[in-house]
């Protein structure tokens, strides 16, 4: 979308950078009242619950209904803060954009970049074949277009901050690592078989016109409303996935026996992470409803690899993406996309159940 | 003059979106128009965006990936005119 706002004279200017200010200001009394709240949320519960509302908090009903609480403001607390943050650098950012810096790249290079500018950027998944065609049909090597195309879903901030309000940062972090590393493995297999003959024609003869993106800068107020709008829109679309994932989670902590799928689904099986990751391929899930529901999972014995393959292969593959891609891909391209991935995902659970972890 | 609107996307919901509020827009407009969808990759791509819903205006491509709301619409289709 074409943010053309600039102001032509330099008074219209003076006025522009004054509010700039204005909108400087009051994001940072955004900023602070954020935190205030967040720091409130944390001490919050306990006492209203526990000394003003006199509930037991040591038993079942009343752990699940604190933590049900504590963690559904924290979580959406941080959703709204970060999505809002990763929204303005993304009024700076566009396919067009990602398509300059990617091309003419060489293939390592590029591969690398993909998958970083994959896991910053939040287009839509239904853009991702108009994405896919634009790369492409604008010279960037294959390898690298799906080394993005993997990377985009994979990496997400939404499944970030969920996994780290849930799983904790470090777990989190470990997320987005083996994200990187399963679409940066994608690209680099990928590079080695010569894939082009199998892209469907029309993509290599698309248009891909410049198309006439503000060479001029937005203002702060436009990128502040552009962002927030768009992260009201997400936490709408979030927030029943998240309550959904929430309950069923707690059902599980709830019913669900310790050390229930240790046996069945622990680090030491990797049958079942090979279940793990065949299950996930065919359905998309929304990371929001997934994040809260893999954790209880966790928690009741399924290890970590396990546990970790079967998120990235709900959230990086699922039959209607592979019926879109269908349209750009012919199938022999298609199938190896998918084993390729198919097979990273594993590898990558595989590496992480070999991790020694203290529950 | 005859306004022609076309919406190119694949059909997920945000098209959807696009198509209902532009709609809207046309009727608080009273504007006469005929309003299409583009849902082939081949033809999206022909117009050289990149991301979909891209709301198109008589052959001018005006809003892309994003869904606004009615009253921005609004504005765009009397923009174009």
């Amino acid at each position: 979308m074409t943010l053309d706002t600039t102001p032509a004279s330099p008074a219209a200017r003076h006025t522009r950078s004054r509010d700039d200010l204005r909108v400087w200001a009051f994001l940072v009394a955004f900023a602070a009242a954020w935190g205030v709240i967040f720091a409130v949320n944390e001490m919050l519960w306990p006492w209203l619950l526990g000394d003003v509302m006199r509930l037991d908090l040591v038993s079942t009903l009343g752990a699940a209904v604190e933590f049900f609480l504590y963690d559904t403001v924290k979580i959406s607390l941080l959703l709204l803060g970060l999505l809002f943050l990763v929204g303005l650098v993304n009024t700076q950012i566009s396919p067009e954009k990602v398509r300059g810096v990617l091309a003419g790249k060489g293939l390592f290079v590029g591969i690398l970049l993909a998958v970083a500018l994959g896991a910053i950027t939040p287009f839509c998944s239904c853009s991702s074949i108009p994405i896919f065609i634009g790369l492409v049909a604008a010279g960037v090597p294959l390898s690298v277009t799906l080394a993005f195309l993997v990377s985009s879903p994979l990496i997400s901030e939404t499944g970030i901050i969920l996994m780290g309000g849930t799983f904790g940062w470090d777990i989190a972090a470990g997320w987005a690592l083996a994200g990187a590393v399963v679409s940066i493995a994608v690209g680099l297999v990928l590079s080695r078989f010569k894939l082009e003959k199998w892209i469907e024609p029309f993509v290599f003869t698309s248009r891909t016109a410049q198309l006439a993106t503000a060479s001029t800068r937005p203002s702060m107020r436009d990128r502040v409303t552009a962002s927030w709008d768009e992260t009201r829109d997400m936490l709408k679309k979030i927030l029943p996935f998240l309550l959904l994932g929430v309950l069923i989670g707690a059902a599980i902590h709830g019913w669900v026996p310790d050390e229930f799928f240790a046996t069945v689904a622990g680090p030491d099986n990797p049958f079942s992470l090979l279940i793990a990751t065949f299950a996930g391929a065919p359905l998309y899930a929304n990371p929001a409803a997934v994040v809260p529901l893999a954790s209880a999972l966790y928690a009741k014995g399924v290890a970590l690899g396990t546990t970790m393959a079967f998120m990235m292969s709900l959230v990086a593959l699922s039959i209607p993406s592979l019926i879109m891609l269908r349209r750009v891909m012919k199938l022999p391209l298609l199938a190896i996309f998918t084993g390729v991935v198919l097979a990273a995902i594993y590898l990558i659970g595989f590496i992480f159940n070999l991790i020694p972890l203290a529950r | 003059m005859h306004m022609e609107i076309k919406i190119l996307g694949p059909g997920c919901r945000n098209c959807a979106t696009l198509e209902k509020r532009t709609k809207e827009a046309l009727t608080e407009l009273g504007q006469d128009a005929t309003v299409s969808k583009v849902t082939d990759y081949a033809e999206i791509a022909a117009y050289g965006v990149m991301q979909t819903p891209t709301l198109v205006i008589d052959e001018q491509v005006v809003v892309s990936g994003k869904v606004p709301v009615t009253r921005a619409i609004r504005d765009l289709i009397v923009a174009a005119k």
